[in-house]
């Protein structure tokens, strides 16, 4: 593998290799805490830190982990960190705390912290391993606040709380469409996105595993 | 890649080290963060206080919440008399230091229901609530009761607050339950929250709680419309849960005899 720099390790994963777009990891947090842009920031925050922190760490002591312990030295090391931001959280952002509830724990599973621990920090230096994390919460962040921004204007007429479209139970013109504060609905904003992110690079397209061959029409006589 | 570093005992040291340095670091964020999030949590518990008793303005700052609820009376309530206790004899510095679901698991301090008089489905209950009296002079005008029952699917834990009279509904919340999202959820809903105030608990001079939700809403020529609450649809056996949770607190397992003393004026 090449020799990377800081700052490409920092921002390709945002757009040009983005751990949700592109590798189609880390889905399931998205959508469960993309119904409103404030809770969402606070998670961002969170996984990039946890991201950051867990990729120095396990960069630092990369040269002393034993091959058949090296997995759950890294979970060990992204458990701890993920404990210290939930302490965080709860001491400092209760209500949004309260409203994260078990995702802030859930970021231990996020398959993109693990990923990036085993397939970057195990062989890079600290430094690099330390923008690779922040480059790949970045990237999560993006697609994330994207989601979060259609799901929460179309489906509460808010953002980060305040009112851009006044709905109809409070008396304005907006009808908010329910379906939007609902999980199915990231789905189709995270599909619409990657399709736009491919129509916009099309070198993310990946080739098809294989192409139908023509349909050819045998006569039965 | 055949070097010391994979031999069984460097393993274990590694294993080892790993282990006792990140408790170190997760001890210590738990033990300093603590006291902040006991703050926290207890300004939490004030504010759901002051919402269930209608006085929660929108968005207010934590000064305000520790002011508002200030000036709430903090009683302890035996509820077998309906007298109140002296936190000191329970070795308590003040009654806001007592934990009544803390209380419900310790043995000297509850007691089992029988199971055909465990409407609201806890099982246990503490010996003594922790209740919270407004008074404005000497005359008291809302009183904020801690209630709690299953529901659906989990144990739903709230406040209920009367008016002066200890019958009239000033307002109903829940801060903790698991209960269905957009069905038995909709116990958080403010419009559906609107249509206990004002309800009466009891019939004059009874202390048979007489609270009832029914399907269907509650027309304006209903009968003994003033103890029927419309049902949520959809959430039938929510709507049972909590309608069995109010009957049993403000029964005489709960705090009937305690209400009906108040109602004399005898405490």
């Amino acid at each position: 593998m090449a020799e990377k720099s800081a700052k490409q390790v920092l921002f390709e994963p945002i757009f040009d290799n983005n751990p949700i777009a592109l590798q189609i990891l880390g889905i399931c947090s998205a959508l469960a805490v993309t119904s409103s842009m404030s809770v969402t920031l606070v998670m961002c925050a969170s996984v990039i830190a946890v991201c950051s922190f867990s990729n120095l760490a396990v960069s630092l002591v990369r040269t002393q982990i034993p091959g058949s312990i090296r997995i759950i030295v890294q979970m060990t090391i992204i458990a701890s960190l993920v404990i210290v931001v939930d302490q965080i959280l709860k001491a400092y952002a209760y209500e949004i705390s309260k409203q994260l509830s078990v995702f802030v724990g859930l970021i231990i599973t996020n398959c993109i912290i693990m990923g990036r621990a085993e397939g970057f920090a195990m062989q890079n230096p600290p430094f690099l391993s330390f923008m690779d994390g922040v480059g790949n919460g970045l990237g999560y962040s993006v697609l994330l606040v994207f989601v979060a921004f259609f799901r929460e204007l179309l489906g509460a007429g808010t953002l980060m709380g305040y009112t851009i479209l006044p709905s109809v139970s409070d008396g304005g013109w907006y009808a908010t469409n329910g379906l939007m504060l609902l999980p199915p609905s990231a789905f189709f904003i995270i599909g619409l996105g990657i399709w736009a992110l491919r129509a916009w690079k099309p070198e993310q397209v990946e080739e098809p595993e294989y192409r139908m061959s023509r349909q050819t029409v045998k006569e039965a006589f | 890649m055949a070097n010391k570093k994979e031999t069984v005992s460097r393993t274990v040291m590694v294993a080892l080290a790993l282990c006792i340095v990140c408790s170190v670091i997760v001890s210590t964020a738990a033990v300093t963060l603590s006291p902040a999030q006991a703050t926290n949590r207890l300004l939490d518990m004030k504010s759901n206080i002051l919402a269930a008793a209608g006085m929660l303005p929108k968005g207010a700052s934590s000064d305000r919440i520790e002011e508002l609820f200030s000036r709430f009376d903090v009683k302890l309530v035996s509820l077998e008399t309906g007298e109140y206790i002296d936190p000191e004899s329970l070795g308590l510095a003040n009654a806001m230091a007592y934990d009544q679901y803390q209380a419900s698991n310790n043995p000297e301090r509850s007691e089992n229901i029988p199971a055909s008089e465990d409407k609201a489905g806890i099982k246990r209950q503490a010996d003594i609530a922790k209740v919270y009296i407004l008074r404005e002079g000497d005359e008291v005008t809302k009183i904020v009761l801690p209630v709690h029952g299953y529901g659906l699917w989990s144990t739903m834990y709230g406040f209920m607050a009367l008016q002066g009279d200890a019958n009239t509904v000033e307002g109903l919340g829940f801060y903790s339950h698991g209960e269905t999202p957009g069905l038995g959820g909709k116990i958080d809903n403010p419009e559906w929250k609107q249509n206990w105030i004002g309800k009466k608990i009891y019939e004059e001079d009874s202390t048979e709680p007489q609270i009832r939700l029914i399907k269907g809403g509650v027309g304006a020529d209903a009968k003994d419309k003033q103890h029927k609450v419309d049902a949520l649809s959809g959430a039938t056996l929510t709507s049972r849960g909590v309608q069995n949770m109010v009957n049993f607190w403000m029964g005489d397992r709960g705090f009937a005899p305690y209400l009906k003393q108040l109602r004399s004026g005898e405490v």
